[in-house]
């Protein structure tokens, strides 16, 4: 589902590489945790994935396409497989739950009779049943997360990416976001999640990969995070 | 592409920087009043040439020693040439009438004049103008006709008056270039303005994979609206300039014809379409770089 062969980034102006000869194989339906401390390219590596940024040396496949041949115009057809979900949940504050989650599948052209069917069912799968008419400040932060997984997941996408989504969130709401996240999981997505968060996983016992200085120091399946410190 | 969400991103959009929207909109206008004026003052400068040209005439004026047979081997000659188009006489004393009239709001330069200082000529209008120089040379310098400007092409008396029209018209050409890239300018800078207060739900739409198209639509839109808007007040003035200039310098100067209504109208179609391709074109370039996937 996703795979990186000897993959490097060197940003311009920068003397150590962002990224340097990462391979990593994910396979389809599998949970990965993206450990490492700041800087140590782990949100690189989800940007790539995106094709918001190519890679100096190696090749990424992406569902099965590999991104540096996939042309300027095939990109947004990528990303509508991959859904996103970031520690700033980045919702618009203006719109309700209900539009925000909808307007994510607006942009994309689909039919209004759509959106109305699919935006409930979505909501309910993420717990926001009844808050459709909330806007963003009402709610709090784990409902806010909420959201933002909901919008991520409306069009079910094959890949969710999350970049450290626990962040802002105490650990008792990070745990109910797990949960979800792990029901998202077992529906057959991909989850792939850039994280701080020791406790989580810890607890989860997934797939961990950890960057250091750009660098995958350890893949190892059910891993904890504090392994090599 | 559903057309409900692209119209209210679109007004949404043209609320939120009303001001600017007014400051596009009447750079837009004046730039394409000035551009446009400058095609309606070329059609003028057209129809006055008609008209004119329409009534000149080469003069061919008379030795104060003619004799009657000069005089009448000379008119023989030209009604003879194949040039002419028409040939009339005129005397000292019609001369010397036209004279008068020519210069009755100035009687201290007729007070004094005679007929027999006029000279006497033959007026010719030729089929082809451009000819003159033809007939010139045949009668210039024969017995009979003046030695010192005996031949006077009436129409190169007017080139210096339509030179002086022409440089106006390049004047206008040149500020309304300068507007409209002042125009095209201001365009860019809005969109980018609304593009970046907007950054939210482009990210957004980005990264849930939106077409370039549906995400730049908006904002295109944005400027072709603000470009027609700039052409419609465009067209107002214009109107007005037909109005109050040109109707008004019809009703003091009658001796020549001016243009009409039809040939404002003509331009209307021109005026919009190139507000809003200015401005379609301003909003793509200044996007390119802002909205790239």
């Amino acid at each position: 589902m996703i795979r990186l062969d000897n993959v490097s980034k060197l940003y311009p102006n920068m003397t150590r590489p962002a990224l340097s000869d990462v391979t990593v194989d994910v396979e389809k339906g599998e949970f990965v945790f993206l450990v490492g401390s700041s800087g140590s390219g782990k949100s690189t590596f989800l940007r790539l994935l995106l094709k918001e940024d190519t890679p100096t040396a190696g090749s990424v496949h992406v569902a099965g396409k590999d991104l540096a041949r996939l042309s300027h115009w095939k990109v947004p057809a990528l990303r509508r497989q991959i859904g996103c979900v970031f520690q700033d949940f980045r919702l618009l504050p203006n719109k309700t739950v209900f539009e925000n989650v909808a307007f994510a599948l607006e942009v994309i052209g689909k039919p209004r009779q759509l959106i109305d069917k699919v935006v409930p069912e979505v909501l309910e799968l993420v717990g926001l049943q009844g808050k459709g008419g909330r806007l963003p400040d009402e709610l709090s932060g784990g409902e806010q997360q909420r959201v933002a997984i909901a919008r991520a997941f409306a069009n079910r996408p094959m890949i969710l990416i999350a970049d450290e989504p626990t962040g802002n969130l105490d650990p008792s709401t990070s745990v109910g976001i797990m949960r979800l996240l792990d029901r998202i999981n077992r529906t057959g997505t991909t989850v792939m999640m850039a994280t701080h968060d020791a406790v989580i996983v810890d607890s989860m016992r997934r797939r961990v990969v950890e960057l250091d200085n750009g660098k995958v120091v350890r893949d190892q399946s059910r891993g904890v995070y504090g392994y090599s410190k | 592409m559903r057309s409900q969400f692209v119209t209210s991103e679109l007004f949404n959009a043209l609320r939120r920087n009303t001001l600017m929207v007014v400051a596009v909109v009447i750079t837009v206008a004046i730039s394409l009043w000035f551009a446009f004026a400058g095609v309606l003052m070329r059609k003028q400068v057209d129809v006055m040439k008609g008209y004119w040209y329409d009534k000149v005439e080469v003069s061919i004026f008379l030795d104060k020693a003619v004799t009657q047979d000069q005089r009448t081997s000379l008119q023989n000659d030209l009604s003879g040439n194949p040039q002419v188009k028409s040939l009339y006489y005129e005397s000292r004393e019609d001369a010397f009438k036209r004279f008068k009239e020519d210069f009755k709001d100035t009687p201290d330069l007729t007070k004094d004049a005679t007929a027999q200082q006029m000279p006497e000529s033959f007026r010719v209008k030729l089929k082809d103008p451009t000819k003159f120089q033809d007939v010139a040379s045949e009668f210039l310098g024969r017995p009979g006709v003046e030695q010192k400007n005996g031949i006077v092409n009436q129409r190169t008396l007017l080139e210096p008056f339509f030179r002086m029209i022409n440089r106006l018209q390049w004047t206008a050409t040149a500020i309304a270039i300068v507007q409209l890239f002042a125009g095209a300018l201001l365009i860019g800078i809005t969109i980018k303005v609304a593009a970046f207060s907007r950054r939210r739900e482009t990210g957004i739409m980005r990264l849930v994979g939106a077409s370039n198209l549906y995400i730049q639509l908006p904002f295109l839109l944005e400027g072709a609206v603000e470009g027609a808007l700039g052409g419609l007040l465009a067209v107002g003035l214009l109107a007005l300039t037909k109005l109050y200039v040109i109707d008004q310098l019809r009703d003091s100067i009658r001796f020549t014809s001016w243009i009409g209504w039809p040939a404002v109208v003509s331009v209307i179609p021109l005026v919009l379409l190139a507000g809003i391709a200015l401005s379609v074109i301003a909003s793509f370039i200044s996007l390119r770089r802002y909205l790239r996937v």
